[in-house]
């Protein structure tokens, strides 16, 4: 498989010189994030975020299925994601990349293992049936930071969708269609947000939030933070890149505290916002 | 299960017998294994890793060499028989490749790449017996064996994970721990203290972790000097074996190419 060509040399030092000087190509401050935007779909569990050109799309379904038995009591909850050519030329299909990998297991470890969806709360009949939930992302398009726009996306369509109330009855379940009943919220345990920050060979360059597709590939360290608005870090991701010093990475985490508060605002603004235009089409 | 098991005592001895801070017995084994170039097995209490290099040496796919530096190439595989429940995981688990992601990025930064362009060095990571702290077990070897392969190296990278029980620190976690409580891995550069890679998988509180994160990279320290010792240990017994080999008495170092510690 070919490489995919690396940035020139005039470039590489553009940005690096504006680096050092504190300045990104699109205006940013260094530690200032592309606003999200939130689009959802008609159907609930359907959600388009969008941060600059980077365009992941997030959808929720569920349906009900036979627990495995050596967990009768929990439902189940898969992620599928997979990157294709259209996220960007880069990618090919076949063999999983790394790129793949990463984003795979970090929306794992984000939205599955930090037990953000409680569930037990998806077992209907114990054993004989459980909800299924499968969230399904595909990457529209990738200009830097896919990986926080996928876990934004999935929470928020995770938050947005409602699964159609069930009624129990002995050994008898009835589903009752959303338009005879309302429909649920998932329960949720906290909303965890992903946030990268990108680091510099030059040491006098600062960190940065949110890097773009360019800074991405020059930077010289990648640093993946998740944590949720009660200051609980879920997920903590530095692999390799420049070393840093503790006090830099313990720096890195109060930024991200802030940053994901105001995410979380403007996640549950924006809900409720949807929420508010759908209550005519819900009887 | 685990549940019953009492994580840490009252008086603060954890399950094993160790105290909050003890990390477990360290053993480091940097005999030769069969046509490497380096080699090391390391084990930390019931964890053991074998981690084999080849290299650095000519790229088999010239497709995968770089012109200006060498390439890490990092495969893992895990023994069915190094857990409790046998099972066979295939090459392609994700996990697997993650581990293996991560081993090489680690030392992407910190082997000197550049001395080598259009090469590879191979890195084989064999995992012979898991009882938690599997990545630090992973990491230490690595660094161990490129050590002993000869590939020059910025620094040491030592690695360790500790994990928290309520708001007690724990360090160096076995697999039950490991299950029970949120954990994290950092591995750090002794020389600059700097941090090359931390993960954390689980939930854990702002603060908690800026304590936790101290004290591992504190405990990254102490894992050097064991490391540290090992490497010294296995350089004067070959500098010892060298000495035995040239005929005493007899001064003539002409066919020789290196002279060694004449002057010191």
């Amino acid at each position: 498989m070919p490489r995919p060509p690396s940035p020139s040399i005039p470039e590489k030092e553009f940005v690096y010189g504006a680096l050092k000087q504190s300045l990104r190509l699109d205006g940013r401050g260094m530690l200032e994030m592309r606003t999200p935007t939130l689009s959802f779909g008609p159907e609930l569990g359907w959600v388009e975020c969008a941060m600059g050109k980077t365009r992941v799309l997030a959808q929720v379904d569920g349906k009900m299925v036979k627990p495995p038995p050596e967990r009768p009591l929990e439902g189940m909850i898969t992620i599928h994601s997979e990157l294709s050519p259209m996220a960007s030329n880069e990618y090919e299909p076949g063999r999983p990349t790394d790129e793949e990998v990463t984003l795979t297991r970090t929306l794992d470890k984000v939205l599955r293992r930090s037990d953000a969806i409680d569930k037990e709360s998806l077992c209907v009949l114990a054993g004989q049936r459980v909800w299924h939930i499968r969230l399904t992302i595909h990457v529209l398009s990738n200009s830097g930071s896919m990986v926080d726009c996928a876990c934004l996306a999935g929470i928020v369509a995770l938050k947005h969708f409602r699964r159609p109330e069930v009624e129990v009855e002995g050994d008898e379940v009835t589903i009752h269609h959303p338009s005879e009943r309302a429909p649920v919220p998932l329960s949720m345990h906290h909303t965890p947000f992903c946030l990268t920050f990108a680091f510099y060979p030059d040491a006098d360059t600062p960190p940065l939030l949110d890097p773009s597709h360019l800074e991405e590939t020059l930077s010289a360290g990648l640093l993946t933070v998740a944590l949720n608005a009660q200051r609980e870090l879920c997920v903590v991701q530095k692999a390799g890149g420049i070393p840093l010093a503790p006090e830099d990475i313990l720096k890195i985490m109060d930024i991200a505290v802030t940053k994901a508060r105001e995410l979380d605002k403007l996640v549950e603004a924006r809900l409720q916002e949807d929420w508010k235009g759908r209550h005519v089409e819900v009887r | 299960m685990s549940s019953r098991i009492e994580i840490l005592n009252d008086g603060g001895f954890r399950s094993d017998g160790r105290k909050q801070y003890e990390l477990r017995d360290i053993t480091i084994d940097l005999s030769q294994q069969g046509t490497a170039d380096g080699s090391a097995t390391i084990t930390h209490g019931l964890t053991q890793v074998l981690v084999t290099v080849f290299g650095p040496r000519e790229a088999k796919m010239r497709s995968q060499t770089l012109h200006d530096r060498a390439v890490l190439n990092v495969e893992m595989s895990v023994a069915p028989f190094s857990t409790g429940e046998r099972r066979k995981r295939s090459r392609a688990d994700r996990r697997i490749l993650e581990l293996a992601a991560m081993i090489a990025s680690t030392f992407e930064p910190v082997v000197q790449t550049t001395l080598y362009p259009r090469s590879q060095i191979d890195i084989y990571v064999h995992v012979l017996q898991q009882d938690g702290s599997l990545l630090p077990a992973c990491i230490n070897a690595t660094t161990l064996a490129l050590i002993t392969a000869g590939v020059p190296l910025h620094d040491f990278v030592c690695a360790v994970t500790g994990g928290v029980h309520s708001t007690s620190p724990l360090l160096d976690l076995t697999t039950l721990e490991e299950n029970d409580l949120p954990h994290m891995t950092v591995a750090v550069m002794p020389r600059t203290r700097k941090v090359t890679l931390v993960t954390m998988e689980t939930r854990l509180h702002v603060d908690r972790f800026r304590e936790l994160f101290e004290l591992a990279c504190e405990a990254g320290q102490t894992i050097h000097k064991e490391m540290k010792a090992a490497v010294k240990e296995r350089t004067v017994t070959l500098v010892g074996a060298m000495d035995a080999g040239s005929k005493p008495g007899v001064v003539d170092d002409r066919d020789r190419d290196v002279v060694m510690g004449e002057s010191i």
